[in-house]
């Protein structure tokens, strides 16, 4: 059975472990030196070696990212760090940014010197007003211990890194959305190619990685490639911050090795909630197939949950017991991207408005089996046909709900509504409530 | 002339397709080849497959926003195929790419079809009362790539749709009915990338996502109409239009602007007589698919109330009375003759005649009146300008060889494009766009000699060389060092009374091989030129001066002779009008306050002995006229303009009026009448495809042209304190033709003084500029570039304009502060 392999949640428990004390007492920053031994090349180059696959979602290897770059390109290059996130059930770097900014700017410092970059901007949520400023106060501290700004560590290397608040978009954790918001646009994606490698921040080419895959740069860096490769599967090499969240004992985040199952996680976190059973659970955020009872086993890396229908997208494990109602559990997802589309093309913001109709309509028990069917033409129309990611992830769990629990949906329609009792999902299920 | 030149025109566009490196790829099982970087969906154009598509335009960068294009990519040109059918509207082809429509790919079909479904679960079906209904590309392509029946609202599900208040204005013209919208972007595409006017943009989001101006930044654009026209569902309709017609009951005639000289192609929109709108014309050698909204909405004019219908002759008893035609014709050609006894008669055409009535006035006064006094300059001009029209402008057109004249594409493909006394967006709207569009893609820098940097010219990210008005030779001359072949310079009518300043640009651009070019303001200002409106020139550019010339016409004409001397122009039939040396005037279509001395030219209207007046409506001088014979509008009479290019822009009449009759066959009722007593002889023809083909036979000058004036600059001396007037017509101003229409005026900007911040802290915010001729009280603005000593003033947007109520332009004025008027 896996462990745990705490390395960027390996400060979490320490006091005041988001302070620079703190941190550079456990070694913080020395991968810094390191990597300024090295050439940006071979910075990359290790990256490239550890199998680092970007942790945003889309799993795409972070080396190779970095080495689309174009050197010959005489404009300058940004690293941008997409800190939005806004994902359903996901909450992994937000609590990374709160426990451990500092191994964040230390990734960013070293992956910006790795593409030579001497800008860096940190794009966090708008919402989490307290992270925004745990980061700026780790910003702040590193440019005072002289790890950012001028002629970092006498090696010659520049870089500044600016903070930069979202303003409360879901969209903007699409790569080129960020970058027209970060550009103060309007946040909607942009056309594709010229990829952001080429032309992305004010046209320059630049690197766009979410916080946990910077976040891993340094630890590869100070410990090799080798290290890194050690931990996780053959494809999907290295430790992932799990979250669980749900019908769980103790929800949180897990940091191990990729491939390890839900099976083992849940053993960790104490198993499901007293008294209930597994029923669904998301691999990685609300955008990814639903899966059930019957994966529990499956290796959680790119392929494994790949090869069974979904995506290991963000990690984020969101346990549902036999309580819930999964068309309402659904239907809450698609009001959610309902209100997140962002407009600009037609599946995804006609689409969502005419799914949360459809839904809405399944769940008080109007309609036929023919409705159903209906509905998942409506997700083909829309899976494929979008602009973006968003549409496609709108549909995600609508299709394999329908997939899983048609019978449940059929329930709805001959019990004239729904079947379950939605007091009895909640967290206060079962205890007196005192007027 | 006119066939010469169509024939340029044929050649011109066929330039356009150039042999460029060719792609070869399959579309539903045919082969095509394609310029590289063609899209998809414009390919198979080629093969006769229309993809539908509503954000696309071929004119505006691709978005790929709405998604209705989708086809199926089986291979991307490199052995593998998309897996999701791509958007036709962003992929350019590729070699050995293979494409599947609509029209083979089932995928493909229904992908088109999910999307209409769901573009039109939103959208109202209004299409009953909707302006758009019967031309609508949503209703159409609805129809031909769509389900027949929605499942969205059907009886099962009663989906809800969105719904808006409505309408919204997005400006006092345009409108916006929100719920309509399917937000392609198309509006706010064209604001941003075309017009430069991004005052339209997307707000909120997901279906709320709407258009929307900021609360104090309506969508002000003087081409802010053609939003209206490639928006492709009825969400955004204009005030003038919006529930006046449907599509199916008008008929369209295509037509050519009479707004300025760009000669842009519109649509006449009629029904039962009457126009009810225009829309832009697609010619893309001239104005592309842009019109400006001069030339979209200003046509109430010609259906104005005070319009003409029939002749009027004045009475014994000294008043204006209603006359059959022929006793107009008889009372013209004795008033005529006897003027013509008494000293002779000027002509003054007017700057708005179609080439056919100008032809017809230049006959007139050489053959009727026996007279070389004719001018169509109802501007301020000089002797140099009419040297500089005679060596420089008369003959060039656009694909003549040995002139080289410039044309639109060359402003595209210009280095740099020098302006000179032209505000362009205010003066040649199509040319503003072209040269943005130029600017836009990178290749073109745009240097303005002008006063301050114009709104304009910002748009263009024009390099100002500040330039007081009367410093312009001198601007130039400095300019020479860095104008070479690949240099188009542009030069605007006003310069006509900087001394110096056309022989200037005539050398520089000499000198240097730079390409020069003459933008007039008015349609027909470049026409009359070539149809010999002016003292020094015959039609067909032969010069009096030139007895060869002369007796080619003479010939052509079957008459003996032509008058021989060099004829008086616009300023010298005034004075000589004053003078007591004309004894009568015919004159059509002026307006005293345009010409250089207003006070002047209605003393010489005063003082001539018989007027003859054509007009379109009633005004000051067919007040005073002793006989007013009506004219027919642009859009009622067959005629041409020839645009600043010198492109020959013909078209046909789309309304026929039987009372309606263009000038050039009343022209030819009075000779006849003189011819019999005994003045002249007849013209020779009475219809414009009989003048038509007399100038083709006629044909252009072959001779030698006149040689250009020697530069004739001075300094320019200004009185301390005073400050020099820079003046030029807002697109948008009280001009006459533009009457009609509250709602295209409520658009225009708001009519300010320019100053210097200097002058703005010593006077406030409101100033009283006085002149020679009067004092104008305006709200001051500052013009940060603007130069030390100038100040700007809008030409015709307040009083009786700056001519007739202030001074002339480049004249010296003063300025005080206006507490008074504001407290």
């Amino acid at each position: 059975m896996s462990t745990l392999t705490p390395v960027l949640t390996d400060t979490w428990d320490a006091e005041q472990g988001w302070k620079l004390e703190t941190y550079a007492a456990r070694g913080g920053y020395s991968s810094l030196d390191v990597a300024f031994a090295m050439s940006p090349d071979d910075v990359i180059t290790a990256v490239k070696d550890s199998g680092l696959r970007g942790r945003g979602g889309a799993g795409f290897p972070t080396g190779m990212k970095w080495s689309f770059i174009p050197q010959d390109n005489p404009k300058p290059k940004y690293l941008v760090v997409n800190a939005d996130e806004s994902e359903p059930g996901t909450c992994k770097d937000i609590p990374l940014m709160m426990g451990n900014p500092h191994v964040l700017v230390e990734g960013v410092i070293v992956s910006s010197y790795a593409i030579r970059a001497n800008k860096a901007f940190i794009y966090i949520r708008g919402e989490v007003v307290h992270v925004i400023r745990r980061v700026q106060a780790a910003v702040a501290e590193a440019y005072a211990a002289g790890h950012l700004g001028k002629d970092i560590h006498g090696s010659g290397y520049d870089l500044d890194v600016v903070v930069h608040a979202g303003a409360g978009a879901y969209i903007c954790g699409e790569e080129t959305a960020l970058l027209e918001g970060l550009e103060g646009r309007r946040g909607q994606p942009r056309l594709r190619p010229p990829f952001p490698a080429v032309a992305g921040l004010y046209a320059s080419p630049t690197v766009i990685n979410n916080v946990e895959s910077i976040a891993s740069v340094p630890a590869i860096v100070s410990n090799g490639a080798a290290w890194f490769a050690s931990m996780g599967t053959e494809k999907s090499k290295g430790h992932g911050i799990f979250s669980l969240s749900g019908h769980v004992q103790r929800p949180g985040q897990y940091e191990a090795p990729l491939g390890i199952t839900l099976r083992e996680l849940l053993d960790l976190a104490g198993g499901v909630r007293e008294g209930h059973q597994l029923k669904f659970w998301t691999p990685g955020g609300s955008s990814t197939p639903l899966l059930t009872a019957e994966h529990l086993d499956v290796p959680l890396d790119f392929e494994g949950v790949g090869g069974v229908g979904s995506m290991l997208g963000t990690r984020a494990l969101q346990v549902f017991d036999e309580t819930v109602c999964v068309v309402r559990a659904v239907l809450r997802w698609t009001e959610f991207y309902k209100h997140e589309s962002c407009g600009k093309c037609t599946p995804c913001r006609e689409g969502t408005w005419w799914l949360v109709q459809a839904l809405t309509r399944l769940e008080h028990g109007q309609g036929s089996e023919d409705d159903l069917d209906q509905l998942l033409d409506q997700c083909d129309n829309i899976l494929g046909r979008s602009f973006c990611a968003l549409g496609d992830g709108a549909t995600s769990p609508i299709s394999s709900s329908i997939q899983h629990f048609r019978d449940e949906y059929l329930a709805h329609l001959s019990h004239g509504g729904c079947p379950f009792d939605p007091a009895r999902s909640t967290a206060w299920a079962g205890q007196e409530v005192s007027a | 002339m006119t066939e010469k030149t169509v024939e340029k025109d044929e050649q011109s566009r066929g330039k356009a397709v150039e042999k460029t490196d060719l792609v070869t790829l399959t579309i539903d099982g045919v082969e095509v080849s394609v310029p590289k970087d063609t899209l998809v969906i414009r390919a198979a154009e080629q093969i006769g497959v229309q993809v539908p598509r509503f954000c696309d335009h071929p004119l505006l960068a691709p978005v790929g926003a709405c998604r209705q294009c989708l086809v199926d990519i089986p291979d991307a040109g490199n052995g593998r195929g998309f897996p999701k059918p791509q958007a036709s509207c962003t992929l350019p082809v590729a070699e050995g790419m293979v494409v599947n429509t609509q029209v083979t790919s089932p995928v493909a079909d229904k992908a088109q079809q999910g999307v209409m479904e769901l573009l039109l679960i939103n959208h109202p079906l209004d299409c009953p009362v909707c302006d758009k209904g019967g031309e609508c590309p949503l209703q159409n392509q609805a129809m031909s790539n769509g389900r027949g029946e929605s499942r969205f609202s059907d009886e099962r599900n009663r989906g809800v749709k969105r719904t808006f208040p409505k309408p919204i204005n997005l400006s006092p013209m345009v409108l916006l009915d929100r719920e309509r919208c399917i937000v392609c972007q198309r509006c706010t595409r064209f604001a941003d990338e075309i017009a430069g006017d991004p005052f339209i943009a997307l707000v909120e989001r997901g279906a709320q996502q709407q258009i929307g101006i900021a609360e104090d930044a309506p969508f002000l654009s003087y081409f802010s109409g053609n939003v209206i026209q490639i928006c492709p569902v009825g969400a955004l309709t204009s005030e003038q239009y919006r529930f006046r017609s449907r599509p199916f009951d008008l008929v369209s005639t295509p037509g050519v602007a009479e707004h300025d000289a760009c000669g842009s192609a519109i649509r006449i929109d009629h029904r039962r007589g009457k126009v009810v709108r225009r829309q832009a014309g697609d010619d893309p050698a001239v104005n592309e698919e842009w019109i400006t909204d001069k030339d979209r909405f200003a046509f109430a004019y010609a259906q104005a109330d005070d319009r003409l219908t029939y002749p009027q002759v004045r009475d014994e008893d000294g008043f204006l009375r209603p006359a059959s035609w022929p006793e107009a014709f008889v009372v013209a050609a004795r008033g005529l003759a006897a003027a013509k006894a008494a000293g002779g008669v000027g002509v003054l055409t007017g700057g708005r005649l179609t080439v056919e009535d100008a032809y017809a006035y230049s006959k007139f006064a050489r053959v009727a009146l026996g007279t070389n006094d004719i001018d169509f300059r109802s501007r301020p001009l000089s002797a140099e300008e009419t040297a500089f029209l005679a060596s420089h402008v008369v003959l060039t057109g656009p694909a003549d060889p040995v002139n080289r004249a410039v044309t639109y594409d060359d402003l595209e493909s210009a280095a740099k494009v020098v302006l000179v006394g032209l505000e362009p967006e205010d003066e040649a709207g199509a040319v503003f766009l072209r040269l943005r569009k130029s600017v836009l893609a990178g290749g073109t820098e745009v240097v303005a000699v002008a006063p301050y940097t114009t709104r304009g010219l910002e748009k263009l990210s024009a390099r100002l060389v500040p330039t007081a008005p009367g410093d312009e030779a001198a601007a130039l001359a400095g300019l020479a060092g860095e104008l070479g072949a690949d240099t188009v310079l542009l030069v605007g009518e006003r310069l006509a009374t900087v001394p110096g300043a056309l022989s200037t640009a005539a050398s520089v651009a000499a000198a240097s091989g730079a390409r020069l070019a003459w933008v007039p303001r008015r349609a027909g200002d470049r026409g009359a030129i070539e149809a010999g409106c002016l003292p020094n020139l015959l039609p067909g550019g032969r010069p009096v001066a030139d007895a060869g010339a002369r007796v080619d016409v003479a010939t052509a004409w079957g008459t003996a002779s032509l008058p021989e001397a060099e004829g008086r122009d616009a300023d010298a039939i005034v004075a000589a009008l004053v003078a007591g040396e004309l004894g009568g005037l015919v004159v059509a279509g002026i307006d005293p306050d345009d010409t250089a001395d207003p006070a002047a030219t209605r003393a010489a209207i005063d003082a001539a002995g018989f007027v003859v007046s054509f007009e379109l409506r009633r005004s000051e001088v067919t007040d005073v006229a002793d006989v007013v014979f009506p004219v027919a509008p642009t859009s009622e009479k067959s005629g041409t303009f020839v645009n600043w290019e010198g492109r020959v822009r013909s078209w046909e009449a789309a309304l026929h009026q039987p009372s309606s009759l263009p000038e050039l066959r009343a022209l030819s009722g009075i000779a006849e009448e003189l011819a019999r007593l005994g003045q002249g002889a007849p013209l020779g023809f009475r219809t414009v495809a009989e003048v038509r083909a007399e100038m083709g036979q006629l044909g252009p000058w072959d001779g030698e042209r006149t040689a250009a004036a020697p530069a004739v600059a001075g300094p320019v001396a200004r009185d301390a304190g005073a400050f020099a007037l820079s003046t030029w017509k807002l697109m948008l101003d009280n001009g006459t033709m533009q009457d009609g229409d509250k709602y295209l005026k409520a658009t225009a900007r708001t009519p300010v003084a320019l100053v210097t911040p200097d002058v703005y802290d010593a006077h406030g915010p409101t100033v009283t500029i006085t002149g020679d001729r009067g004092s104008v009280t305006l709200p001051a603005e500052i013009a940060d570039d603007l130069v030390e000593g100038v100040v700007w003033v809008p030409a015709s947007s307040v009083g009786n304009g700056v001519l007739a109520d202030l001074a002339s332009p480049g004249s010296h004025v003063t300025i005080t502060g206006a507490e008074g008027v504001h407290g």
